[in-house]
C-alpha cells in the first residue's frame, strides 16, 4: 500500500512539472468536442441527440492519445525496469500508475465534459448524468488503455497502433455510457446503464491490469 | 508404445505433417463446396419473400460462423502459447488470423450485397452486423501487433496477451452493442425474427459451413508451413530442405 501511494504521488508531481502534457489532452478533448457542429451544422435539436455520443467519442479518442505518456517515459529512463525488479507485486506497481493516469486525465476530462454538454444545449439532469458516465467509465479507458500501453510499448507507430487495439475494446463503456445520458434525456431511468458500466469497471479492474502486467513483462523480457 | 503427440508440438516435426494433410483438407473442401453449392443452387427452394436473392446465405452465414469460431480457436491457440511456452501455439495464431480476418470481411461483404436487394440498403447498423465490424477490427488490431514487433517471440507473446483480453471482451462487446440495437430500435430493421427455414435450405448451409472449416484449415497449414520456414531459416532441418530441392 505504501508503494502505491509512493507511485502514484510520484507520477503526479511528474505531471505538475509538466502541466503542458496533461493540459493538452484536455484542450484537444474541447477540440474534438467544438468540430462537431462545424461539420453537421448549428442545428439545436440536432446536437442535443448526438451530445452525449460525441462527448464520450471525443473521451475514447482523449484517452488513446494520453496513453502512450503511460509507460514509455518510464522506459526511457529506465525507471520501468528498477520497478519491475523491485519486491513491489507488478500489479501494485500497474494499478498504482494506472490510478494516476486516471487522475491526470480521466478525472478531469470527466469534470470538463458538462461544459461541453451545455454548448450542445443538453438540459441539467442529463448533465449531471453525463459527469456521472465519464466518472464511472474514464477509470475503464485507463485500466484498458494500461493493457494497450504495455502491449505498445517500445514499437514503432505506437500511437496508432494503441487507438487500433483499444478502440473496438472500447465499444462497450461507449455504449453505456452515451447510452445513459441518452436514456435521461428520453424521460428514462439511466441507473441501468450506469450500473452495467460499474459492472464493467469491475471487470476491467480485473482483466486490464492482469493484461499489462503480462504485456509489460513480455517486453522487458 | 504410446505414441508422443507432443513431439508435433516442435515446428521441425510439424512442418511435414502439415504438408501431408493439406491435400486431404484442400480435397475435403472442394468436394463439399460442390455438394453444398450444389443443394444451394438447384435443391433449396426459392425464398416466398427475398426470391432467389437469399442464397447469398449459404455463403454469408458459414463465412459469418467462421469468423467467430476461428477467432476463438485463435484465442485458444494464443493461450496455448504463453501458458505452455510451445513455439508452434504462436504460429499457428499468427497462421489463422488473416484466415479469420478473410472469413469476417466476407460475411460483412456479402451482407452487403444481400441488403441491398432486400433492405434496399447496403448497411443498416443492426447488432448482428455492428458486432461483425468490431469482430473485423479485432482481427486487424492483432495482425497489426503482431507485423509490428519485430522480435518473433515477443510478437507471439504480446499477441497472445491481445487476443485472450480481446476473447474475454467479444461477449461483452455483443451484449452492449445488442444493448445498444434495442434502444435504437426505431431506426433498425429487426432482423432476429427469421422465417422457419426449410430443412433442405439448413443441411446447404451446414455443408457449405463444414467446406469453409476444411478450407480454413487447409489455407491455415499453408500458411503454418511459410510461417514455420521464415522462423527457421537459419536451422539446420530447413538448410537440408533447401539444399535438398
Amino acid at each position: 500500500m505504501h508503494g502505491f501511494a509512493l507511485i502514484v504521488r510520484r507520477d503526479l508531481r511528474l505531471a505538475l512539472r509538466r502541466k503542458g502534457d496533461v493540459l493538452n489532452v484536455l484542450v484537444f478533448f474541447l477540440v474534438v468536442a467544438s468540430l462537431f457542429p462545424l461539420g453537421v451544422g448549428p442545428e439545436p435539436d440536432q446536437l442535443r441527440a448526438m451530445a452525449a455520443g460525441v462527448a464520450w467519442v471525443a473521451a475514447l479518442l482523449a484517452a488513446v492519445i494520453s496513453l502512450p505518456r503511460l509507460f514509455a517515459a518510464d522506459l526511457a529512463d529506465g525507471t520501468l525496469e528498477q520497478l519491475l525488479l523491485s519486491p513491489q507485486p507488478l500489479a501494485v506497481v500497474v494499478l498504482a500508475k494506472i490510478a494516476a493516469h486516471w487522475l491526470c486525465t480521466g478525472l478531469p476530462l470527466a469534470l470538463v465534459a458538462p461544459l461541453i454538454g451545455l454548448q450542445y444545449g443538453l438540459p441539467a439532469d442529463a448533465l449531471a448524468i453525463l459527469l456521472a458516465s465519464l466518472l464511472l467509465g474514464t477509470p475503464v479507458l485507463s485500466l484498458l488503455g494500461a493493457a494497450g500501453a504495455a502491449l505498445t510499448l517500445g514499437v514503432r507507430g505506437a500511437g496508432a497502433l494503441a487507438g487500433l487495439l483499444l478502440l473496438p475494446l472500447y465499444v462497450p463503456a461507449l455504449v453505456f455510457g452515451a447510452g445513459a445520458v441518452t436514456a435521461a434525456m428520453s424521460g428514462l431511468d439511466p441507473s441501468a446503464y450506469l450500473a452495467l458500466l460499474g459492472a464493467l469497471l469491475a471487470v476491467s479492474s480485473l482483466v486490464g491490469p492482469w493484461a499489462a502486467c503480462a504485456a509489460l513483462r513480455i517486453a522487458l523480457d | 508404445m504410446k505414441p508422443d503427440l507432443f513431439r508435433y508440438a516442435a515446428p521441425q516435426a510439424f512442418f511435414p505433417v502439415a504438408g501431408k494433410l493439406i491435400p486431404w483438407f484442400s480435397v475435403l473442401a472442394g468436394v463439399l463446396a460442390l455438394i453444398g453449392l450444389y443443394i444451394a443452387f438447384f435443391v433449396a427452394p426459392t425464398d416466398f419473400q427475398q426470391g432467389e436473392a437469399y442464397r447469398i446465405i449459404f455463403i454469408h452465414v458459414p463465412a459469418a460462423w467462421m469468423s467467430m469460431f476461428i477467432y476463438l480457436v485463435m484465442a485458444g491457440w494464443a493461450g496455448m502459447g504463453l501458458a505452455l511456452n510451445t513455439r508452434l501455439s504462436g504460429m499457428m495464431a499468427s497462421a489463422l488470423a488473416p484466415t479469420g480476418a478473410m472469413f469476417t470481411f466476407i460475411a460483412l461483404w456479402s451482407g452487403a450485397l444481400w441488403g441491398k436487394p432486400t433492405w434496399g440498403t447496403y448497411w443498416v447498423w443492426d447488432a448482428r452486423l455492428t458486432s461483425e465490424l468490431i469482430l473485423l477490427f479485432l482481427y486487424l488490431g492483432f495482425i497489426a501487433l503482431k507485423g509490428a514487433i519485430a522480435d518473433p517471440v515477443r510478437a507471439d507473446r504480446a499477441g497472445a496477451v491481445l487476443a485472450l483480453l480481446g476473447a474475454v471482451n467479444v461477449p461483452i462487446i455483443y451484449f452492449s452493442v445488442q444493448w445498444w440495437n434495442t434502444l435504437h430500435q426505431g431506426s433498425s430493421i429487426n432482423l432476429m425474427a427469421a422465417p422457419t427455414m426449410a430443412a433442405t435450405m439448413l443441411a446447404g448451409m451446414l455443408v457449405m459451413a463444414l467446406a469453409a472449416w476444411m478450407y480454413g484449415v487447409a489455407a491455415t497449414l499453408a500458411r503454418l508451413r511459410n510461417i514455420i520456414l521464415e522462423r527457421e531459416r537459419d536451422a539446420d532441418w530447413v538448410r537440408l530442405q533447401r539444399s535438398a530441392a
